[in-house]
């Protein structure tokens, strides 16, 4: 007997914009940005199906912990939460195997999905821990609130300091060709719910600075480009930007999963995108071709199985 | 011409009209929206099918003032939410992108007159 496992439905845990868009937006990033795994206890204590119910307890006592997976050579069989031990107790089973005893209709989440998906079933299923799955379905960790809080924490630091490092300053004296900004946007597979607010930031930022309106297009239709080819084509990435010098520099970086043939992909026309992308209007093979229109210097690095880094830069002075 | 002219003279539906004496120089009618980021004019009204937020944001980056949603397909919530940040127009008409482009030229071309 294995558990039974309840896998999330994705369309079903799609995270929710704050309605009243009082959830930051580095908070928003961050639990899209982060996989389960990034999360999760991979250091796991387990016991196997021949264990007692009372070693399982012993075990929980031990190690300060409230629920320990049942699992032989990574295969996943339940779970013994503290629920079980107490019902072992009153009724006089706790000698008894924990494969007899142990929870089997278990929902589990899977490594690869975004923390999001983990705050969702936290909220909908109000149980204190999830095993973490892989796609062979092997038991590869075990997630809990506190393993949340705390990967929150260090990223939200880290987030922090990149965010100190960074600055809009105005060195100039009029103003206008001597601003120096850097950002960085994490960008989500198919997240074309946040996909053009890098592109929106340029653009509202440019206007106030009062740089001529064509130059401002040129530069947000290349940010926006390339954000929207981060979103339908990259498995994630950062689409960065910077103005110094006279010059907007925007550079989109991905990790995968590569281009096989880069001067196909610069062809207008040829894309690779499904037809869900395209019937939003999407992935007509025109993007990079666009940009490279709208660019005074165009780059597109790449290697099939491994990343992709394409920099547009416009000349603003 | 206004938003308010072009939605009389044409018989269009005005869904959300944030600024009605925004000023409509030209249209352009296209599904994709690259080909709208590359060519579609500062000042059109987009004619178009996509009925999704992201239409929005490429209107107000090429400065389009309003779009235009054929065949009466419904304008989602979140569309309009952003439109309405965004200060851009949401129109809609029964009838197909043909019928309605071509409503439109000739009601442009009478102004240009």
């Amino acid at each position: 007997m294995s558990a039974t496992p309840e896998t999330p439905g994705v369309p079903d845990v799609k995270p929710e914009a704050d309605p009243a868009g009082n959830e930051p937006l580095v908070l928003l990033e961050l639990i899209q940005r982060l996989k389960v795994r990034d999360v999760m206890t991979a250091q796991l204590v387990t016991v196997p199906r021949s264990a007692t119910m009372l070693q399982a307890q012993e075990l929980m006592r031990q190690k300060k912990i409230s629920g320990v997976p049942v699992e032989e050579n990574g295969r996943f069989f339940g779970l013994v939460s503290i629920d079980d031990i107490i019902r072992a107790l009153v009724a006089g089973t706790i000698g008894e195997v924990c494969s007899r005893h142990m929870t089997t209709k278990l929902v589990v989440l899977e490594d690869d999905m975004p923390l999001s998906f983990a705050l969702r079933y936290f909220d909908r299923y109000h149980y204190g821990r999830f095993p973490v799955l892989n796609r062979d379905q092997r038991l590869v960790g075990i997630i809990c609130q506190r393993d949340i809080n705390r990967a929150l924490l260090v990223e939200l630091t880290r987030e922090l300091r990149r965010l100190e490092s960074s600055s809009v300053q105005n060195v100039g004296q009029d103003g206008t060709t001597s601003i120096y900004v850097l950002r960085e946007f994490p960008i989500c597979k198919y997240d074309f719910e946040n996909a053009g607010k890098a592109a929106n930031q340029i653009k509202q930022l440019l206007q106030e600075k009062k740089f001529p309106p064509k130059i401002i297009r040129r530069i947000a239709v290349a940010a926006y480009e390339l954000e929207i080819n981060l979103c339908v084509h990259s498995d994630g990435g950062v689409l960065s930007w910077q103005i110094s010098n006279g010059r907007a520099e925007i550079v989109a970086r991905d990790a995968g999963p590569g281009i096989e043939d880069v001067a196909w992909a610069c062809r207008d026309g040829t894309s690779t995108a499904n037809e869900w992308i395209r019937s939003l209007g999407f992935g007509a093979g025109m993007g990079l071709v666009n940009v490279k229109r709208v660019s005074d210097e165009f780059e597109i690095t790449s290697k099939k199985g491994s990343g992709t880094t394409v920099k547009s830069v416009i000349n603003i002075a | 011409m206004t938003l308010l002219e072009l939605i009389d003279t044409c018989g269009l539906e005005g869904v959300l009209v944030p600024d009605a004496r925004a000023e409509v120089t030209c249209g352009y009618t296209s599904d994709l929206l690259s080909d709208v980021m590359a060519h579609c004019p500062e000042g059109a009204v987009l004619i178009t099918v996509q009925n999704h937020k992201n239409s929005v944001a490429v209107c107000t980056l090429v400065g389009a003032p309003a779009i235009l949603v054929v065949h009466n397909r419904q304008i989602p919530d979140d569309m309009l939410d952003v439109a309405g940040r965004e200060g851009v127009a949401l129109l809609r008409s029964a009838e197909d992108q043909f019928a309605v482009s071509c409503k439109i030229g000739a009601a442009l071309a009478k102004t240009a007159v």
